[in-house]
């Protein structure tokens, strides 16, 4: 491993009870962070911290830790996902931060995302867009062969590209609109690509734009801070293709 | 008890469809009467669900995470073995059946894992028929890469990403049931015990994770899709909220447990940094494809990978296993790794890791194509350590991995708890002492998908279910014990936190029943295991109340769980008087260091029956016949 040392980071962190309106900052000081922890482990030493001295520990969402469940999701510092690009707040490092120093961490804030407890918030939106046609219509049963529909390695390596978005978030938390078009473009693009996608193309495209809107978020305005922050580097090129297919669904109906 | 396995007659190669064929059936318009819950939405529970509600059932659908689309499944990288035989390298179904059952070290069942090798090629067509971007040639067909345990190319893949791909697909399908009304999904809830009703499975009782409320929810049938165990040794590649609590408490209502000590510790895995880490990350094991395991030939040699010559470096698994090399299966590699360190040839701070080197590889392929095989991996390490495995060799050790013990599952995949189907990493049934890599992905969908859709409606058809509510006595009976439990946790306020005591458990389990295991050790754990458990009753610090989030609340009820489950591996490591795959005892091997089966004695699943709490569990065998493989000493050579 690269050279390993302690550093000492002092915490601004948002705590908000379940239930309660409005949340605050409060600030805490963890010691003895090896520079090799990766950022949530450091989260866990102040839980640990806060456990022993009779204080109720921080509730922030992770699972896998490896940076491809999308459970994770904190603004640090202002950023979505925090100082790094193209990684998820759980596969973030310690060695990125300098002794002493503050940081602040927040939830990933959007009015479609309720917030829960401290830094955990709702974002069941994202399942009920997904549930409007982020799929192909086919039940189990017995398909034609894999191998009978040939796939340009182009098309489907940018389905590939578009298809590893985790959905945690970091797009609307980043967007000053609060807009969730980079997570429902992906979803839209990927079957946009695929031969498997044409005949709900219409249906889904109109289906999911308009669950997005129902559900809150914003327009986009062609800030691009969603593709900035994005953990798997999902492109607005994606948005683009969105408008295609929604406005090819429009002239359709 | 008798494990009766219900394996149909015939031959191997037409059980499952002459079976499937003589199954009962439900009608459509009656379908839509029966209610089945599902717990869990991985590649098992997604697709079950998905599969159920397209068939007209009315699901209920539980997962702990805050979408299904999060379950673990999500974090399988390599990919998903089918026998295509797309590549024309002489693969089919009985080479996949025959090397994932010898692979299992011949203690697998032949019919399950026939049945599996046989469906593997269906769940491929069905994967891309849902949009699955698998990768693929500039030809436009599907492309192939090599695992571990097998001389054909037959494991397909998206990217480094498969299991992301493959759940999202089961997801969609999943949401679209949703949307359609026939699955009800129940996100943030943990299942906390099952409710038997006339001695049927006929209900849950979760938690809500946000309220604390505890729930109710009926139904016919309980289909369990909870996924493994090893977060037991506290180190794991699992997904921190991974646990056994569902499955634990199905046990402790009767469904017997199975082949517990078959364990499976991944080679391939980023060594753990400090004491505070539990959570270790896998890098897939289709890098042995082109990475060359080795380590220093000196002990103790302290030089950096660039300064060792290239004939003072010992290339372990090429030396050993010429034929397989590299690509020896898991359980090998990874007991191989733990060797050489053992012979303080270990690398890196620790001394407990070896070198993955990828520099022959790119010498022969360039750069680019080795980053488009594994970017996302090399990528990944790159983050955790700070170092660049393209210049430098990446250094590995064996993690925790996947379990494959579980409940006990006849060939419908129901445990002996009628009405209780366990599917997927929480059964037993497919891998034997020890799974390919590659095979997870295909078992999880496999039953979901292919086989519960088939067996269920068979159990609805046949089975007497009166109609039952909420307001039974059983479940008042159950939420009164949990609600105890809950309390108890709470009120002890003593000075251990959750956290500190798994890591005794673990290191425990990790160090005695880990990748080599002997009488005396397991003897000790034993003993040991119900220390930590008083203290854990004892001195444990739940902090927070039982209404509200509470994570630490969750995870003081999982280690609870895990404090029993420890124990009962260790005993039935101790009963297993034999090595095979994953389980290596010590006082038996071969005169060349590998595992040594004793097929006299031990050709059977070992099947643990809970007696209640303080009283040792009762062993049920179920002999494993072998018609039409013979078992042979494993060779990789």
């Amino acid at each position: 491993m690269s050279e390993t040392k302690n550093i000492t980071v002092h915490l601004k962190v948002w705590r908000q009870k379940r239930n309660e309106k409005k949340g605050r900052f409060e600030s805490y000081t963890v010691k003895d962070v090896s520079t090799d922890s990766s950022f949530l482990e450091m989260l866990d030493l102040l839980n640990e911290d806060l456990t022993k001295s009779g204080k109720e520990p921080l509730e922030f969402d992770s699972d896998c830790r490896e940076g491809i469940c999308g459970t994770c999701g904190l603004v640090i510092n202002g950023v979505a996902h925090g100082p790094q690009q193209a990684i998820a707040t759980c596969q973030l490092h310690m060695r990125k931060f300098k002794d002493g120093e503050t940081l602040t961490i927040e939830p990933f804030r959007a009015k479609p995302f309720t917030p829960i407890k401290d830094l955990i918030v709702d974002r069941s939106a994202f399942d009920r867009i997904i549930s409007k046609g982020g799929y192909v219509s086919t039940n189990a049963g017995s398909p034609q062969d894999a191998n009978a529909i040939l796939i340009p390695k182009k098309n489907s390596d940018l389905a590939m590209d578009a298809a590893s978005c985790i959905g945690c978030g970091a797009c609307v938390a980043a967007c000053p609109n609060a807009s969730a078009s980079l997570f429902t473009s992906a979803k839209i693009s990927q079957y946009a690509l695929l031969p498997q996608g044409q005949p709900e193309a219409t249906r889904r495209a109109s289906q999911m734009v308009d669950q997005m809107d129902l559900e809150g978020f914003g327009n986009c305005s062609n800030h691009g801070e969603c593709e900035a922050v994005c953990p798997k580097q999902i492109t607005i090129a994606n948005i683009a293709r969105m408008r295609r297919e929604f406005f090819k669904a429009a002239l359709r109906s | 008890m008798k494990l009766d396995a219900k394996i149909p007659g015939g031959q191997l190669e037409t059980k499952w469809s002459s079976y499937k064929s003589q199954l009962k059936l439900v009608n459509p318009a009656n379908k839509r009467k029966h209610e089945l819950i599902v717990v869990g939405t991985g590649l098992a529970g997604g697709a079950a669900a998905a599969s159920l509600g397209e068939l007209g059932y009315k699901v209920k659908n539980f997962c702990i995470q805050d979408s299904p689309r999060r379950a673990h499944s999500i974090a399988a990288q390599g990919g998903i073995n089918a026998s295509k035989n797309y590549q024309n390298d002489g693969d089919s179904i009985w080479r996949l059946f025959y090397d994932t059952i010898k692979g299992g070290d011949f203690r697998g069942r032949e019919a399950n894992t026939y049945r599996l090798a046989e469906l593997s090629a269906n769940i491929i067509d069905q994967c891309v028929a849902q949009g699955v971007p698998f990768a693929r040639e500039y030809g436009g067909l599907l492309a192939n890469r090599s695992f571990g345990g097998a001389q054909v190319s037959r494991t397909f893949y998206a990217r480094g990403q498969t299991g992301q791909q493959l759940l999202l697909g089961a997801y969609g399908s999943l949401m679209r049931q949703v949307d359609a009304g026939n699955v009800e999904m129940y996100p943030r809830r943990e299942m906390l015990d099952v409710v038997l009703i006339d001695g049927k499975a006929r209900g849950i009782i979760c938690r809500n994770l946000i309220t604390g409320e505890l729930e109710r929810y009926v139904g016919d049938a309980v289909i369990l899709c909870t996924g493994g165990y090893s977060p037991v040794y506290y180190l794991s590649t699992n997904a921190v909220n991974s646990n056994v609590t569902a499955a634990w408490r199905c046990h402790k209502k009767g469904a017997v447990m199975a082949n517990p000590c078959y364990t499976q510790i991944h080679p391939t895995c980023i060594p753990q940094e400090g004491d505070h880490q539990s959570k270790l990350t896998l890098m897939s094991e289709s890098l042995r494809n082109d990475g060359r395991v080795w380590v220093p030939k000196k002990e103790n040699d302290s030089r950096k990978a660039s300064g060792i010559p290239e004939n003072e470096r010992d290339y372990f698994l090429e030396r050993k296993y010429p034929s397989f090399g590299n690509l020896v299966p898991r359980d090998i590699a990874s007991r191989n790794a733990k060797e050489v360190c053992d012979e303080n040839k270990g690398v890196g701070s620790t001394r407990r890791a070896v070198f993955l080197d990828f520099e022959e590889a790119i010498g022969r392929l360039g750069e680019n194509v080795i980053a488009e095989r594994y970017g996302n991996l090399f990528d990944m390490y790159q983050n955790l350590t700070g170092e660049n495995p393209y210049k430098t060799p990446m250094m590995i050790y064996p993690a925790p991995h996947y379990t494959m013990g579980g409940l006990w599952v006849d060939y419908n995949l129901q445990s002996t708890i009628p009405g209780l189907h366990v599917l997927g990493e929480a059964n037993f049934s497919d891998h034997g002492a020890n799974r390919l890599g590659a095979s997870a992905l295909m078992q999880g969908l496999a039953d979901g998908y292919f086989v519960i859709p088939y067996t269920i409606g068979s159990f609805l058809a046949s089975t007497e279910l009166p109609k039952v509510d909420t307001s039974h006595d059983a479940f008042n009976e159950s939420e009164n014990d949990i609600k105890q439990t809950v309390n108890k946790l709470l009120s002890i306020k003593g000075g251990k936190t959750v956290r500190e005591l798994h890591r005794e458990l673990g290191y425990l389990m990790l160090d005695k029943v880990g990748m080599a295991r002997d009488k005396e050790g397991l003897e000790e754990t034993i003993e040991k295991i119900p220390k930590i458990r008083e203290e854990f009753w004892n001195n444990i610090n739940v902090p927070g109340s039982s209404d509200d989030l509470n994570k630490s609340l969750e995870m003081a009820g999982r280690l609870a769980d895990f404090l029993e489950l420890g124990e009962l591996m260790a005993r039935d490591a101790l009963n297993r008087e034999e090595s095979c795959g994953g389980h290596f005892r010590t006082e038996y091997m071969t005169e060349e260091g590998e595992a040594l089966r004793n097929d006299k004695d031990f050709t059977h699943v070992s099947a643990w029956e809970y007696q209640g709490e303080g009283k040792p569990h009762v062993l049920h065998k179920e002999e494993l016949e072998f018609d039409r493989v013979t078992p042979s000493q494993r060779s990789y050579k």
